[in-house]
Parts: structure tokens; C-alpha cells; sequence
């Protein structure tokens, strides 16, 4: 194993690692940011376990995961309320985290989150209707949901194909397009449908963890540990296609196929998300950009921004059972109050980018 | 060389006069485009709810008479309303273009300054804390929540220290998500009949401002529409990207702080006075841009006169297909507006920022 110092670029230094034929490159700073993310999630989840209605200890929790608890109700309490629900939060950020950054690559925009194309309205669309016109239970909502997001982005997506190309910039605008008509369409339903049910759908809009159960927690937790590895193999792929399309197809890359998976696995993760919590706002576009900020280099990092995604709804989750009054304060909303501000906060700091 | 020369002077006959046609067409176009304006303009007058001929509505135009009940309703109603669509539509129009040149961003509308959100929260408190209905008041409110939330995006982008549109995007997103997850907490957290009233601002709506709306209205965006011309030339040398604009001698800074000021008027007033209609703001300068090019000197006139006829005509529908309610206009510009610029996108070339 050879270690040696190479310049990748005018900011940083990275390091190439050699193992026979194969090489990898990594940048301190780019690890030191990963490692950290994933120890501050790990002890925020812990930690966030210990809080509730029924204080327990650090230990007991710990104990409790490890199997090793005098069981009994609180054991209960860990296992089959708080632990899924942390786990909820937990891998709902993952995915939105992994979304974001993929969009915000096809899109080459700052702005890029599953939204792009139409897939947050879409959802909201779905859900909406159930709650409004049919009166539906939740897990019927849920699935409107996913049925209504997905649905959306795959005609996003045909509506831009032309000629079998989609063009970052045609799918934005179309995306803005079908997005606009959906908002209307869910404004409609709002405005015109009874006000209880409207009530109901405007507090389904805000996402919630609350009494989440295991049922909640498998499909988006199989969905990123199956999705997470095959996207960060891709990944360099689609990192070319930022340079454009005529480039990446002469460096070798089939810049459609990369770019269908790509947006396909990202619709996926954002619908199972969605599923688990509701809409959870931000954190698929302030994820990627924050983790940008702290490793300073704008190069897409899925498995930072997947970290980052978790440790922030994990951060909304204890800020709202911190606080002292008894406001109901819905975590998608608590989201992006926390990633927000600290949006702002990295952004007033730092003279970069 | 004799037939170089010939050439040369060739292209140099035939370059002004290939301009001059264009312009010549462009002018008839825009000339083609208020007679349009026009025409809507006309029909909002003489389709409402209520019943009145267009004998009498002509009548209330020509020989107003303050005691027939159907003169006052023309005079009081439909007359300021027409306006106010016109007004509200043409400025975020104009203030969509400025942020599109601005930030060279194509997902960026009025309301990343912050401006939509800024009015939403400081409407939702006005509602909901100072009990306030009447929307000649209301409408204050939005205008100073759009001016402080428009001040603190660009003071929290830096923009004193340095233009950088990205990160005047991501500050204003983010400051809009924090203060719509407030309104949102605030509209979770009260009396019910406060969501009601929310909601129906929410969606954007022309119906019942009177003169006492339309006056301040136009009058803030008649001032914002002066400026926003006198930028015209300047947006054009911006959007060719900071380096280049400042070897061509304009000052960045100077050039956002006027823009700032016009959006915030224009936007600020139009929401202050409508509610949030995010559609024309961003749909508008894209479709003017495929008609008449990048050239901001066309690019205004042309989005200003599309986002008003947009406007006005889905006030009329909206009354029209609502029959005998209606159906508020930020939701009928939407799904009227949506699919025409969807297949716009498709079957035209894009003109890219």
C-alpha cells in the first residue's frame, strides 16, 4: 500500500491510496468531516432516546440496545417506541440527504432537492386528496403519497425526454411547470374542502415522527442500505455529467442511463421518506449544500450528505422536546427552522462559495 | 485584400438592417400583446359573479350614477380589480426577470429575497395575534414583513462584502423556509378560524380590494417599475457573469442594491396586496425569454405585459368556472399558466439563462 501526496486541487491536497491494481483518492478533510457527522449522529440518536415522557438513563438505554436490560417496561419503552422512531428519523434524513445531493448534481443548481421534479408537490398532491376528498386513514395516506410523488416525477421525466435525451435545464423548467399546476391543484383542495379536513391535511404537511413503529422504519432503512452503495459506485459518473453532457459521453460515460438510475434510486429514497415521516422540509437541499460548505469543495458527497440529513432531523427531533411550552411543534417544520439557521449561520461565516 | 473588404462591408450593411427588422418585429409583437391586455382587460370588466350587462357596464364606465347599485359594483369592485390584476401581474413579471438576470438562476423567482415568506409571517401574526381582517390593513402588514425579510437576506448573504448569487439563492431559501415553518406553526398552534383566514390569503386573490388596495399598490409599483427599467442595460452586462460585467465597468454592488430595492418593491407590493402568486414571477421571463431572446431591454416590456395578461385572465376564469363562487386567481394562473408553459418548454428551443 503506497501513500503519496497529490494535488487535486488549487485548495486542498489529496492523498491516493494504492492497493495493487486498484487506487483510491481521499482528502483528509473530506474522512475527518464524514467521521465526525457519523459520530455526533450516533451519539445524538443515543442521546435523543433518553428523552421523553418516562425519563430513562444513558445506561439503561444503552443497555437496552444491547440486549442486556433488566426488560420490563422500560426496555418496552426503548425498544418498541423510541428506537424506532429515532431510526425513523435517522435514515428519512439518509434518503432525503441522498436525494438532494443527487438532484442538486443533475440540476448542476443549488437549488436542486427532489422538488425539481415535482416530487415533494406530488406527494403533497397525493396526501391531500386522500385526506380531503375520501377521508382516508393514515396508512392509505402514506401510500397516496408515494403513489402521487412517484407518479409525478415520472412524468416529469417523460414530458422532458426529447428525442431520448433530458437535459438538465428542460427538466428543471418542466419541473417548475407540472410542480406549479400540482401546488394549485393542492392550494384548490385546501381552500375549497371542508375545514376540518383541511386542518387535518395542513398538519399531514408538516410530517411527523410521532408513534412510529417498526412497520415504519424497514422499508426506508432497506432502501438506503441497498440503494446507498450501488448510487456512491455511480456517483463518479454523475459527478462527469456535471461538466456537461458532451464531455462526460467523449470521457466514456452514458450520460442518459447514469442520469435515469440516478434520478430513479433518488425518486425512490425521497418516496420512502416521504412514506415514513410525511413531508420533511429542507433537508434534501440544505444536506448536501452544508456538507459542501464544512469539507469546502463543492464536490457531491452522498455518503456525507446522507450523515448530515440524519444528524439534522435527529438535531429538530431533541430541539423540539427541549423545549419548555406545550406549542405543538410538527418536526418537518422544526427542520427547517434548525437547517435553515444553520444555513444561514455557515453562510455568514464563510467568504467561499 | 479587395474581396475581404467586400465582404466586411457586406455584413456590416446587412448586420443593422437584420437588427432593425427584428426590432420592427419585436415592437409589433409588444404593440400585439397590449391589445391583448386590452381585450382581457374588457372582459374582466364585463364577467363577474354577479350578473350585469354590458349596456349598464358601459354605462358605469361613461355616465357613472352613485345611486344604481349595479354602477357602484362596476365602479367599486370590478373596476379596482382589474387594475390590481394588471398591476400585481405585470410587477412580478418584471420583478421575475431581475432575479432570473440577477442570480442567472432559472428556479429563482421574486420570492427568494425572502419577500413571499417575510409577507406570510408577518400576515399570519397580524391574523392570528392582532386579530386583523380587513385587507387594506392586512395588506401593510405583508408589505413591511416582505421589506424586512428582503433587507435581512441581503445583509445575511454578504452582499456588502461581495456579490456571490449563490449565495444570495441559498440565504434566501433558507430564510424563507425559516419563516414559512413559523407561519405554519402559527397557523398549527391557533384558534381555527385563523387557518381559515390564512388559507384563503394564502392562495392569492383579487376579491374585495378596492381602491384603497390599488392605490399604495400602484403607486410603490410604479416606482419599482422605473427602476427596474433604468436597470435594464446594466442586468444585461450582470448576467454575463460578475468578471465579465466588471471589465465591462459596471459596479456589481451598486447594481444589486437598485435590483434589491425594485424587487422588493414590486414583489413586496404585489404580495402585500394579492397574497403569494408565485407562478407568473417564475414562468413569465422564461417565456418571454423564448419569444424575444436574453436582451433585457425587450426581456421587460415583454414579461410585464405576459405576467399581466396572465393575471387578468385567470381572474376572469377563475370567476367564470367557479360560478357561482370562485376560484382564487393564484390557483387558476397556475393551472391555466401550467400546462401552456410545460408544452412551451417542450416544443420550443430553450433559451438558456
Amino acid at each position: 500500500m503506497i501513500q503519496r501526496r497529490y494535488p487535486l486541487q488549487a485548495a486542498g491536497a489529496g492523498y491516493v491510496c494504492r492497493l495493487g491494481p486498484f487506487s483510491i483518492v481521499y482528502q483528509p478533510l473530506h474522512l475527518l468531516v464524514a467521521f465526525a457527522l457519523l459520530l455526533l449522529v450516533c451519539v445524538i440518536a443515543t442521546y435523543s432516546m433518553t428523552l421523553g415522557k418516562f425519563n430513562l438513563s444513558l445506561l439503561q438505554v444503552v443497555d437496552a440496545i444491547r440486549g442486556a436490560g433488566e426488560g420490563g417496561v422500560k426496555d418496552r419503552i426503548i425498544l418498541n417506541i423510541r428506537l424506532p422512531k429515532v431510526l425513523t428519523a435517522v435514515f428519512v434524513g439518509a434518503a432525503l440527504g441522498i436525494s438532494g445531493a443527487v438532484f442538486q448534481s443533475v440540476s448542476r443548481n443549488a437549488l436542486g432537492s427532489p422538488d425539481v421534479i415535482g416530487f415533494t408537490t406530488g406527494a403533497a398532491t397525493g396526501a391531500i386528496a386522500q385526506i380531503v376528498l375520501f377521508e382516508s386513514g393514515a396508512l392509505e395516506v402514506a401510500l397516496a403519497a408515494i403513489v402521487g410523488g412517484v407518479v409525478t416525477a415520472l412524468v416529469v421525466y417523460l414530458l422532458a425526454v426529447k428525442a431520448g435525451v433530458v437535459g438538465g435545464y428542460r427538466l428543471i423548467l418542466t419541473g417548475i411547470g407540472i410542480g406549479s399546476i400540482l401546488s394549485a391543484l393542492n392550494g384548490l383542495m385546501l381552500v375549497k374542502g371542508n375545514l376540518d379536513n383541511a386542518i387535518m391535511a395542513n398538519l399531514w404537511l408538516a410530517g411527523s415522527l410521532h408513534a412510529r413503529t417498526w412497520t415504519h422504519v424497514y422499508p426506508v432503512l432497506v432502501g438506503v442500505v441497498v440503494l446507498l452503495p450501488i448510487m456512491m459506485v455511480l456517483k463518479r459518473a454523475l459527478a462527469m455529467i456535471e461538466m456537461g453532457d458532451d464531455m462526460a459521453t467523449q470521457l466514456g460515460i452514458r450520460v442518459e442511463r447514469v442520469r435515469l438510475i440516478m434520478i430513479f434510486f433518488a425518486v425512490v429514497l425521497a418516496a420512502f421518506a416521504t412514506g415514513a415521516a410525511g413531508p420533511i422540509a429542507f433537508i434534501a437541499l440544505a444536506a448536501p449544500q452544508l456538507v459542501s460548505r464544512l469539507r469546502q469543495s463543492r464536490a457531491m458527497s452522498l455518503f456525507s450528505s446522507a450523515l448530515m440529513g440524519a444528524l439534522l432531523v435527529l438535531a429538530a427531533d431533541v430541539l423540539i422536546q427541549w423545549l419548555p411550552f406545550q406549542a405543538s411543534m410538527p418536526i418537518g417544520r422544526m427542520t427547517g427552522i434548525v437547517g435553515g439557521i444553520y444555513l444561514i449561520w455557515l453562510l455568514t461565516r464563510s467568504r467561499q462559495f | 485584400m479587395p474581396a475581404d473588404r467586400a465582404s466586411v462591408s457586406v455584413i456590416a450593411d446587412v448586420m443593422p438592417s437584420v437588427n432593425q427588422a427584428r426590432d420592427s418585429q419585436r415592437r409589433r409583437w409588444l404593440w400585439a400583446g397590449l391589445v391583448l391586455l386590452c381585450a382581457v382587460a374588457c372582459l374582466s370588466m364585463f364577467i363577474g359573479t354577479h350578473t350585469i350587462s354590458p349596456a349598464v357596464t358601459l354605462a358605469a364606465i361613461f355616465s357613472f350614477d352613485p345611486s344604481n347599485s349595479d354602477h357602484l359594483l362596476v365602479m367599486h369592485l370590478r373596476i379596482p380589480r382589474t387594475l390590481l390584476a394588471m398591476v400585481v401581474g405585470g410587477a412580478l413579471g418584471v420583478a421575475g426577470v431581475i432575479m432570473q438576470g440577477l442570480t442567472r438562476n432559472p428556479l429563482a423567482d421574486p420570492g427568494i429575497l425572502g419577500v413571499n415568506a417575510g409577507a406570510a409571517v408577518a400576515v399570519a401574526l397580524a391574523i392570528a395575534f392582532l386579530g386583523i381582517q380587513d385587507m387594506a390593513y392586512v395588506m401593510w402588514f405583508g408589505l413591511l414583513g416582505a421589506a424586512i425579510a428582503g433587507v435581512g437576506v441581503f445583509v445575511l448573504a454578504g452582499v456588502n462584502k461581495g456579490v456571490n448569487p449563490v449565495r444570495v439563492v441559498l440565504a434566501g431559501t433558507a430564510l424563507s423556509v425559516v419563516l414559512l415553518a413559523f407561519t405554519h406553526m402559527i397557523t398549527i398552534n391557533s384558534h381555527e378560524m385563523v387557518f381559515e383566514q390564512y388559507r384563503h390569503w394564502s392562495v392569492g386573490s383579487f376579491q374585495g380590494r378596492g381602491f384603497d388596495v390599488l392605490l399604495p399598490a400602484t403607486l410603490l409599483i410604479a416606482v419599482g417599475l422605473v427602476i427596474a427599467f433604468c436597470l435594464s442595460q446594466a442586468l444585461d452586462t450582470v448576467s454575463l457573469g460578475e468578471d465579465i460585467g466588471q471589465a465591462l465597468g459596471v459596479n456589481p454592488l451598486k447594481i444589486w442594491c437598485f435590483a434589491a430595492i425594485a424587487i422588493v418593491i414590486l414583489a413586496g407590493a404585489a404580495t402585500a396586496a394579492a397574497g403569494p402568486i408565485s407562478f407568473v414571477g417564475l414562468t413569465a421571463p422564461h417565456i418571454a425569454r423564448m419569444v424575444v431572446g436574453p436582451d433585457h431591454k425587450w426581456l421587460l416590456p415583454f414579461s410585464l405585459l405576459i405576467a399581466s395578461t396572465l393575471a387578468v385572465l385567470a381572474d376572469v376564469l377563475g370567476r367564470v368556472v367557479g360560478y357561482p363562487n370562485e376560484i382564487s386567481v393564484g390557483i387558476m394562473i397556475a393551472l391555466i399558466g401550467g400546462p401552456f408553459f410545460v408544452f412551451l418548454v417542450r416544443r420550443w428551443k430553450i433559451s438558456q439563462l
